[in-house]
């Protein structure tokens, strides 16, 4: 499957880039099991995407939790929590 | 539009004059204006950037306005935020709702304002003295949303 990520603020900084296309493995299948994949890069991407680090997660531009579903096609976007207003 | 993300600045009189300008069913106007301070966390701020998630943002904001219509009888909303570099004494944000009488104004602003602060996808980089830094998520602002019955996980870690 592949899905576009997107990344914002620190987490952009922290892992370099700020958007690219995935082919996902097909034992991938949640936001959260993107997080984790993406994990196994290892650096910087162990540590802005670590478990346990507050880490907002949208799914094709709303909202989301680990436990969504993604699709084919979809924008996955990691980003920390928000401090407009 | 009732809802604008843009670089320029904003004139509070113009936009709630545009609001109200041939409604004469209202009878109340609350707005509220959000301003970049020069001091955050114990540092001085020289400057900051805001940045958003174009398209995210517009839907977010949206969201927000429409939950804010659903629960009180209010007649428009408007909110405008903006991007991009700012300075101390800048404006960031204006939410500005008319009603017919004022109680459900004022909750509708103050409920919009709660709602943005911990789930529209805006980040602030503040420039201090010891350098750059972004701004960190407040626990009271989770706070501020749990008082309408909505939880939110910003400040939290949702895993």
């Amino acid at each position: 499957m592949n899905i576009q990520l997107r990344f914002f603020a620190s987490v952009r900084e922290a892992v370099g880039t700020s958007q690219e296309t995935v082919a996902l493995p097909a034992t991938v299948q949640t936001v959260g099991e993107v997080r984790a994949w993406l994990r196994e890069r290892g650096g910087a991407w162990a540590e802005a995407l670590a478990e346990g680090r507050a880490l907002r997660m949208a799914c094709n531009q709303q909202m989301t939790d680990a436990g969504a579903r993604i699709s084919e096609g979809c924008e996955i976007a990691f980003f920390p929590p928000v401090t407009g207003g | 539009m009732p809802i604008r993300v843009q670089t320029q600045d904003f004139d509070l009189g113009a936009e709630v004059a545009a609001l109200r300008a041939g409604q004469p069913q209202v009878g109340a106007v609350v707005a509220f204006v959000g301003t970049v301070r020069d001091m955050n966390e114990g540092a001085g701020v020289s400057e900051m950037e805001l940045e958003h998630y174009p398209g995210m943002t517009e839907k977010a904001l949206e969201d927000i306005v429409a939950q804010a219509r659903a629960r009180w009888n209010i007649f428009d909303a408007l909110v405008i935020h903006r991007v991009g570099p700012l300075r101390p004494l800048d404006q960031i944000v204006l939410v500005a709702v008319t009603s017919a009488h004022r109680g459900e104004a004022f909750d509708a602003c103050e409920f919009i304002m709660d709602y943005l602060k911990t789930e529209a996808p805006f980040w602030k980089k503040e420039q201090t003295p010891h350098g750059a830094r972004w701004v960190d998520a407040r626990v009271t602002d989770d706070q501020a949303l749990a008082k309408w019955g909505i939880r939110s996980s910003n400040t939290g870690t949702p895993e």
